[in-house]
Order: structure tokens, then sequence, then C-alpha cells
């Protein structure tokens, strides 16, 4: 059984969602409006070739001169001077302008076969790009032989066994102006390129790929200093590996609320509250924590400069530059209207499949809702839960509730998703403002249902027990004064009984001294008795003996 | 403004201008041996004498289609006199191979 072979782009997620790459040897077409990056796909699609596969390509441009390619390029960081210097890449520009030309009669393109017949062979080219074909419509006047012409040249490039990419700008109601996808029947990928609420999110979609599963969304891509990538993150699969292992929260008195030894080791966790109620340092001390363990660690900012950050988390005693200095920690602070959500998301795998951490921090993700509806936020958290459960990462969230309310919800719903959730509130009470801090779930252990004041104190924080008293929950100051009541009461107590103890020994001694004359009294009253006994005695031996006397001299 | 000075200049020197032509031309294709025949007998009408006439086989030297700017063929270049020209296809149309030449119908 013959399958189609693929041709790997190279283009960072594009080979993950077609499954290996372009049809090998045969014409894909790339179409989508000016502007979308077909060019510069196209161009990454021959220096990956290139580069990565040693397979040479000819790029045949019809709009770009071939000096303005290579400085558009270079931006990029891909020198197509040397690389054609080096035979891998063939530039060829193809110039045709209308008024210079005269069409006399019958023709074909038969100088364009020959020309790009003679790069292929020459190159031993594996990979050819026509960008932009359309451009032979407005030099040429013919329609039926250029749609002939164009027929004949995809079924000789297939011929050629040549991976062709061939570009066309999206027309009005068809994928391109001229109908090029009638002719290029294999693959179409449609680029796009979308302004919302005055974002802009660049679009992929394969709209056709015969012989081959492909996945059908709508993929957005990024095009930054690396060039194309493309976030193949929709596959919603729940079989991720899990692990047992834990991570420390950093707080030792929360581990030990969380079943003793902290978070499950790739999970995620959410850590919600109102304004100003610690998210933040918790995070903060998360990471340092892991930091200090050696582990890495990414701290997405949405809303404060990693300077301010690193300042803030030092007064608290948590020092974060030592990480950023030994190249544990890193922190990628923007805007939440930097970029479209997906640009987010894209922007966020790119990073951590760099940086490779153990741990992420996003903080917080409530201000991502500026930038997208809620349902959107809730979907790229998702992925980026699967995504990063898969790679065994570590996330913690922060988000803000707006208001204090009683049903405890987040705005993004995502604590469905999460498997910890912590919740920080406010607890108002004798004219002061206290944190609560709660463990709303943690799947998969055994954790406590307590509420614990959460103080943050210039060693760190830490988590204290909250008084239960007759009033109820007495947190802050309120909590002092019933523990100094307590302490006064201690003491008190503590007084009474040494007292106490004084007098019974007291008592002790006095009974012991009254034991002991009583013994002796008893003891010379027994002497008196037995006095009387030995006299009593001898009085009586003295009495016989008279009378034995007396009856002896009677006798006598 | 600059075609018009052009074309009042070729019109006064008309009589000693020497056209230099290039065909090129894909091996013994229709067209090809069309192009050759229309345009032989249409210098030979017009210009009898007054041009020299390169025929190249792109097939033959195949590194020249990418230096000479090739695409459709057969193509025709009017190098000399300036400005420069093309015309492609077989040189059936008379006259837009004159027009195209620049070579006033009598």
């Amino acid at each position: 059984m013959k399958v189609l072979q693929k041709t790997p782009t190279g283009i960072r997620g594009l080979d993950e969602i077609t499954a290996g790459g372009l049809p090998m040897g045969r014409p894909t077409l790339i179409c989508g409006a000016a502007g979308s990056g077909k060019t510069l796909f196209s161009m990454e699609f021959l220096v990956h070739g290139a580069k990565k596969y040693n397979e040479p390509g000819v790029f045949v441009a019809f709009e770009e001169k071939s000096e303005e390619l290579a400085i558009n390029v270079a931006s990029l960081g891909y020198d197509l001077n040397q690389l054609q210097e080096d035979k891998l890449i063939k530039l060829d520009h193809v110039h045709i302008v209308r008024s210079e030309i005269e069409e006399t009669g019958e023709y074909n393109l038969d100088g364009l076969f020959i020309r790009l017949g003679y790069a292929i062979d020459s190159l031993g080219a594996k990979r050819v790009v026509l960008d932009t074909i359309e451009s032979l419509f407005s030099g040429l006047t013919n329609q039926a032989i250029l749609r002939a012409e164009l027929r004949r040249l995809f079924e000789w490039l297939k011929e050629k066994k040549v991976t062709a990419i061939i570009t066309g700008e999206r027309g009005a109601e068809t994928l391109t102006r001229q109908g090029l996808e009638e002719y290029v029947s294999d693959c179409v990928i449609l680029l796009d390129h979308r302004v919302e609420n005055k974002i802009s999110t660049r679009i992929l979609r394969i709209v056709k790929y015969r012989g081959s599963v492909h996945g059908t969304n709508e993929y957005p891509f990024l095009i930054d200093e690396e060039g194309i990538s493309v976030l193949p993150v929709t596959s919603l699969r729940l079989d991720h590996q899990v692990s047992s292992l834990r991570v420390s929260s950093g707080i030792p008195a929360l581990d030990k609320m969380l079943g003793g030894e902290g978070f499950f080791k790739g999970g995620s966790i959410l850590v919600s509250g109102t304004a100003g109620t610690g998210k933040t340092s918790i995070a903060g001390s998360f990471i340092n924590e892991a930091c200090k363990n050696g582990k890495r660690c990414i701290y997405f900012a949405f809303e404060e400069s990693p300077q301010q950050i690193v300042r803030n988390m030092h007064s608290i005693n948590v020092n974060l530059q030592e990480h950023l200095d030994n190249g544990l920690l890193q922190f990628s602070a923007s805007r939440p209207t930097l970029n479209g959500l997906e640009m987010h998301l894209l922007s966020i795998t790119k990073m951590v499949d760099k940086f490779k951490p153990d741990i992420i921090v996003l903080d917080p993700i409530t201000n991502l809702i500026t930038v997208g509806t809620a349902s959107e936020v809730k979907s790229l958290l998702t992925r980026l839960i699967d995504y990063l459960q898969a790679a065994q990462i570590t996330v913690m969230f922060t988000a803000l509730a707006y208001n204090d309310n009683k049903t405890e919800q987040t705005d993004e719903g995502i604590s469905s998703l999460v498997d910890a959730w912590l919740l920080v509130r406010d607890i108002e009470l004798n004219g002061e403002r206290n944190r609560g801090l709660y463990v709303m779930k943690s799947r998969g252990m055994k954790h406590s249902n307590q509420v614990r004041e959460f103080v943050i104190s210039d060693e760190g924080l830490k988590l204290v027990e909250v008084f239960l008293g007759p009033e109820g929950v007495l947190t802050g100051s309120a909590r002092e004064t019933q523990l100094l009541l307590e302490k006064t009461s201690v003491a008190l107590r503590d007084h009474a009984v040494t007292r106490k103890d004084r007098e019974i020994e007291r008592k002790r001694l006095v009974l012991e001294s009254k034991i002991s004359s009583l013994k002796e009294e008893f003891e010379s009253l027994q002497d008196e008795l037995n006095k009387s006994y030995i006299e009593d005695d001898l009085k009586k031996n003295i009495m016989e003996d008279n009378r034995r006397q007396m009856t002896q001299k009677r006798d006598e | 403004m600059s075609e018009a000075l052009q074309h009042f200049g070729g019109e006064h020197e008309e009589e000693d201008e020497h056209y230099v032509l290039r065909l090129f031309i894909t091996g013994a294709s229709m067209n090809s041996i069309r192009a050759v025949i229309n345009l032989k007998e249409i210098c030979e009408k017009y210009i009898k004498d007054r041009y020299t006439l390169e025929i190249v086989d792109v097939h033959q030297e195949k590194w020249r289609a990418e230096k000479e700017q090739l695409i459709a063929l057969p193509l025709l270049i009017k190098i000399s006199p300036l400005p420069e020209r093309r015309l492609i296809g077989d040189m059936s149309d008379t006259e837009k191979v004159l027009r195209g030449l620049g070579i006033p119908q009598n």
C-alpha cells in the first residue's frame, strides 16, 4: 500500500497540523490577502528545506526583486545571498510588464518552463516556490492560453517530482483571484489576517489536503523575528501523563493544608482574590521556592514590570533577582493588548518550548479579558493547560475577582479546569481588613477545609491559624487581642496553681510533724505500758518468791 | 512626450535605420516554426536589407532564459533601434508586429 509521502516545511507547528508537511512532489496552493504572510511562508519552506532537510529550492518571484527578497528575509536571520552562493537556493525574479509586450499571435509559456527546469536541474532542487504566479495574468492578456499553460505547468511540476508552493492572492468570492484552486487540487492552505477589537490575529486554515488527514480548525500563527510559528494546541485529548510528585508552594503552612506536601507536579493552580490580597506574593513565593530547589521558572506578567515585581517581592524577603542572575528565572512582561489572545498563547508556548521551565506563572489572567471575551479566554486557558500538562509543567494563574461576592466564582470560569484553587479573601472585622486563605479545591489529595489567616510580613508569607472564638472567626488584631487574653488567663492560672501547690506543701509539712509527734507519744505510751507490764511481772515473781520462801520457812 | 520625440526622430532617419532583432524559439514547435516564417516574411517585405535577425533556440541555450527574462515564447526582441520592444507570439498578426517594431505601414 502506498501512502502519501510528505515534505516537512520546518515551520513550527505546521508539520504537526498536517501530520508531516506538504504533499511530497505535488503542488500546494497558499492563498491569502495581501500582507497575510504568503511570501514569508514560502520562503521559510525553502530556507528550512535547504538548511534542515538538505533539499535545495528554487524561488521564482513574480512580484519582488531578488535583492528585495533577500533584504526582507534578512531580518529573520536568513542569508539568502549565502544560500545562493552555496547553491542551496536559487532566486529568480520574473519581470513581466504588459506595456512592454506586444502579443502577436499564439504563444505558450515555454520560456518559464525552460527557465524553471534549468534552475531545478542545476541545483538538484526538490522544492519550488512560484510567488505569485497570478502576476502572469496582469502581464499577459490571453486568458485561454494562460489557463491551459498553468494547468500544464502544474502537471509538469509533478513530473519533475518537486514539492511546489504556488501562492495566490485572495479573490472576492474564490480562494484566489484567478481560480488557481481549480488547478492545484492536492493541498490548499488559506492564510488570513483578522482584526477584532483593534487587535490583529493571523490565522491559517487547511482548506483541502487530498489523501491525508489534517486539522480543519483555524490555527492562529505568529510572525516574529524567528519567522512563522503556527499554534497547533487545539487537540483536546485528555490523555496526559500524570505525576504524583509534589511541588512545594513555598509556604510551609500552605503545604500542610495541601496534604502536607504541596501541589502536584504538572498541575494547574488558580489563585484568585480581590485586589491587594497578595496573589502576586503567593506566586512570587511559589517561584522563589522552586528556584531555590534548582527548578526553572518563567513568570508571565501582564500587569507589572519585572523590576517592579522583583522590588515588591524583595519587601517580603523573597529575592527573585538572585534567580534571575543565575538563569533559573525568566520574566516575560507584556501588556495584554500587545497581542491578540492567540498570539499570547503562541508566545507563551514558544517561550516554554525554548526555556523548558518546570513552573510557569501567569499573573494575572484576568487582564487577558481586555483582549478577548470570557469564553475566548477560557478556551485559551484550556488549551494552555492542556499543553502544559502534556509537558508536565506546573502552572499557577492568578485571577482578580472584581467583587468580593459570595458566589466565589472567577470571571473566567476556569475554576473547573484547574487542579487546585486557592482563594484569598478579605475578612473585614473591627475596622480592619485581613486576608483569609481557603483551599477551595485540590484534586487528588486530602486538603484542609479550614480558613487560615494569611499574613504578609517582612519575613515572608505566613499562614496563621485563625482564632475561633465565641463570636466566630477572629483575625488580625482581634485575633491578637484574643491571644493576649488567653495569655493573661494562662498566667493567672499558672499563678493560682503555684499558690495551691505551696499550700499543699505546707499542709503536708504540718501533718508530717503532727504525725511524728503522735508517733513519739505512742512510743512513750507504749513504754509506759511496757513498764507496768514488767513491774507487774517483777511484782508477781517477787511475791511468788516470797510466798515460796514463806512456805519453806514454815516447813522448817 | 518622449515617445513623441522618439517617433519624430524615427521618422526622420527612417531610410537608413538598421534593425537588430533577436527571436527566441523552442526547437521545432508549431509556434516556433510559424514565428520564424511569419517574421522573415514581414522583414523581407518591410525592412529588406535593413535588418539582422538572430534566432535562438532556447532549448539549446537554457541559461539564457533567466538572463533574457523569457516567459512566453516565441519572443522577438527588437534590440535596435531603441527603445527595446518585446513581441510574443507566432507573429501571425502582421499589424501588431509592425506596430511593435515601429515600422510604418504603407
